[in-house]
């Protein structure tokens, strides 16, 4: 950041721009060209600052102000009072939920107070679409301290060191992966990074790609290194636009500087990387799916061994890892294994990126050290339930996760707890939810995406998911019976252990994880026909209480479907045939004259 | 399904992205990729041509296009109109958006209005799950839709297309 004085970063995460931040890094530019100082202001569009939920985030350096909310017209107000007169926006800055005290600087904010930040260190900070940033901030250091002063297995042996662990799912040592695809002899192996993030409710991968692109090519440029590839393949779903744009970008640039290409930085190291395009499906997270589909096939998945580090792409000796993973090596290969291994807890070392999101208060992209609890991200960082509601449970894990309840918020969060718990760590999705969910509904609602996603190819996967939908929806609509549950129970188990791949393995637990912590919901839909949460619209009916309607015609004017009738200041009334139980009238109602029975 | 007759132009066109990608068979993901980033749907008389031009049987193309989400094989609306229904959504009420989006168009997930304006589908995150629930028009994201909202953001398109909807 050479000639300018001061900087304007504007979030380009996928968040902020949907509320217009290009508008609004556009305006920035034109209010500064106007006064002529865009010579001495620079705007950026950098990646996802992560606290979406107060997004768009416009951030000012070297002051480091962080305005939230911002809007494309509050541009002229940011540069006339804080760029020229010095004087800050009071409006825009963030007020703390609790002292109501307005808060200038990201650093001090509870959001980001117990965040420990490694492989979204650049995120928020540079210019992922400027590689000069990428260097300035340590980038390709790694890669340079591989190739100059690290045999191979050096390198490998600092990575199995620092204890990292794959952060797509499974949690396999990285360093041991590498080293299993390196002793397989073969003139041409391959580097994969899966960058097909399926998991509902998850955008750490894409965060990576687009706010630090780089980093993904240095780490895929050591692996190459180590396992003693030249070539490497980004698997990236199609949906992600920003992301493969901002990479294809990079690639460019780091092969016009030559970091990628033949000769690496002076010495005979050869390496490139292509982009290989996925179409949604999301069975394509597991190695040999992704390797199918990256050979132009239904992405179906094998059976292992033989392993991929054995036969891969092509029938190639091939190691796959997923974006995060990739973001931790050059900070480790830096900084030494000693400094990642001294984060964490014993068996999982290091960081993890979470996508917070669901009933809270704060959702956004978090970053926190292993052994952080969960009371901690939801309460501290997370800033609780919203609207003051009661916290139910936290999903982790996404469709192979489980639902965690109160009793586990101050489990120490690691691969092994959660596993220990009925969940697991997955890729890093957690959703929160609070009183008003219905556990049975949310595994239904997983199982859908199992069903849709199953790739078809395994009985138990492909028909026992199909079965475990429909008891769920049975006794969803309050047709279940007492036996059902044992069917379920034994049906999961079966999947469980029967299935090909981890995409069936998997797929029953957000069915007994919640047998086992909501067998009350469970029960009271069998047995009372009721849904406790209020979410079943087969098991519930909207009526409105005489004592309390002052007929104020609201709710009749809100209705869809023209149910509900009255005179004007007399009680209505709702006709159960017509109504399709939206709960429009129910949020509209001032007088809590409508009652969920 | 009534047969098409594919134009001579687009025929042309399919076999110059195959020609592009060396006919390989190991291309078949991108090539798919590209022919319906042009034509914007792969109706089964398309598949044939990319068959032929591949050299592989068209049930493997077939499974392959029916394999992926992304593909598909019926035209899509004017203006695509798809429901974010990832988990952050779904807990956010994202379904009673979509089943008032079907009440009001009259169409069901995959299906296209009568007058060819409107397709709906669902999608799996969109990464804003801060604005949750998402609802996507094209290009444009709307988010934090409520279903009182729905009837609002179609009849924004129902008239033609809105300008904003252009710059999004």
């Amino acid at each position: 950041m050479a000639d300018y004085k001061m900087h304007v970063l504007v979030c380009g995460g996928t968040g902020c721009k949907a509320s217009q931040s290009e508008l609004i890094k556009k305006n920035f530019q034109n209010q500064l060209e106007e006064r002529g100082l865009d010579q001495d202001v620079q705007v950026i569009h950098t990646g996802c600052f992560g606290f979406c939920e107060q997004g768009p985030i416009v951030k000012i350096q070297p002051d480091n102000t962080f305005y939230v909310g911002v809007t494309p017209e509050d541009s002229r107000e940011i540069v006339e009072e804080h760029l020229i007169k010095g004087r800050k926006v009071e409006r825009l800055l963030y007020t703390d939920p609790t002292t109501l005290g307005q808060i200038t600087e990201s650093k001090n904010m509870d959001f980001y107070k117990k965040q420990v930040r490694v492989a979204l260190r650049n995120c928020g900070f540079i210019n992922p679409e400027n590689i000069e940033e990428y260097i300035g901030n340590n980038g390709y250091a790694a890669l340079g301290k591989c190739l100059e002063e690290l045999s191979p297995e050096q390198a490998i042996q600092t990575i199995i060191d620092s204890g990292l662990r794959g952060r797509g799912g499974g949690g396999f040592p990285t360093g041991l992966k590498w080293d299993i695809t390196r002793k397989v002899e073969h003139e041409q192996k391959y580097v994969v990074c899966n960058a097909d993030e399926g998991d509902p409710g998850a955008f750490m991968d894409r965060s990576i790609l687009e706010g630090d692109p780089h980093t993904v090519i240095e780490a895929m440029a050591i692996c190459g290194y180590c396992i003693g590839a030249n070539k490497g393949l980004v698997y990236i779903r199609a949906e992600y636009p920003l992301a493969i744009q901002r990479l294809k970008t990079a690639l460019r640039q780091a092969r016009q500087y030559g970091l990628l290409g033949q000769n690496i930085l002076g010495t005979d190291f050869d390496f490139d990387i292509e982009i290989r395009y996925g179409a949604g499906a999301f069975v394509c997270g597991e190695e040999t799916a992704l390797i199918h589909s990256m050979e132009g096939k239904r992405g179906e998945p094998t059976f292992k061994p033989p392993f991929p580090s054995q036969e891969g792409y092509l029938g190639k000796p091939t190691n796959v890892n997923n974006v995060e993973t990739f973001a931790n090596v050059p900070p480790i290969i830096t900084k030494g294994a000693e400094w990642f291994s001294s984060i964490g807890t014993e068996k999982s070392k290091g960081t993890k990126v979470f996508a917070l999101a669901g009933k809270i208060n704060n959702v956004g992209l978090i970053e926190v050290p292993m052994g952080t609890t969960l009371r901690e991200v939801i309460y501290d960082i997370g800033g609780g339930i919203k609207n003051g509601k009661e916290f139910k449970s936290v999903q982790t894990g996404g469709p192979s996760g489980g639902c965690l309840t109160k009793a586990f918020l101050d489990t120490p969060i690691d691969y092994d707890n959660l596993l220990a718990a009925g969940s697991m760590m997955g890729s890093g999705g957690m959703i929160v939810m609070d009183e008003d969910d219905c556990m049975v509904s949310i595994a239904k609602f997983y199982l859908e995406f199992t069903l849709d996603e199953s790739c078809g190819k395994c009985t138990p996967c492909r028909i026992g998911n199909k079965r475990l939908h429909e008891i769920l929806e049975k006794i969803t609509e309050g047709k279940g019976t007492p036996e059902d549950l044992t069917k379920l129970r034994m049906l999961s188990h079966v999947i469980k252990d029967s299935s090909l791949c981890g995409l069936g393995q998997t797929s029953p637990n957000p069915v007994l994880s919640t047998l086992d912590n909501f067998m009350h919901e469970y029960e009271a839909h069998i047995n009372d026909s009721t849904c406790p949460a209020g979410q079943c619209k087969a098991l519930l009916q909207y009526i409105i209480d005489d004592e309390k309607c002052t007929g104020c015609t609201l709710c009749f004017r809100n209705c869809p479907v023209g149910a509900i009738s009255g005179e004007k200041r007399s009680p209505h009334y709702i006709d159960q045939t017509l109504c399709i139980k939206c709960g429009a009238c129910y949020e509209k109602c001032k007088f809590d004259a409508i009652k969920i029975a | 399904m009534p047969k098409i007759k594919l134009a001579e132009k687009t025929i042309t066109q399919i076999k110059e992205v195959c020609a592009k990608f060396n006919h390989e068979e190991g291309e078949l993901i991108n090539v798919l990729h590209q022919v319906q980033g042009r034509l914007g749907y792969l109706p089964a008389e398309v598949q044939e041509v990319i068959a032929r031009e591949l050299n592989m049987s068209v049930a493997k193309v077939y499974g392959v296009v029916t394999f992926y989400s992304f593909f598909t094989m019926l035209p899509q609306g004017e203006f695509p109109i798809s429901i974010c229904m990832g988990t952050a959504c779904y807990v956010r009420g994202a379904e009673q958006v979509l089943s008032e989006f079907k009440r009001q168009l009259k169409i069901e997930v995959g299906e296209t209005s009568a007058d060819g304006k409107f397709s709906l589908s669902s999608l799996r995150c969109v990464g804003a799950c801060g604005l949750a629930p998402v609802v996507t028009v094209g290009e444009k994201v709307y988010g934090r839709v409520s279903p009182q909202q729905v009837s609002k953001i179609i009849a924004e398109y129902q008239e033609g297309c809105p300008a904003e909807s252009k710059s999004a």
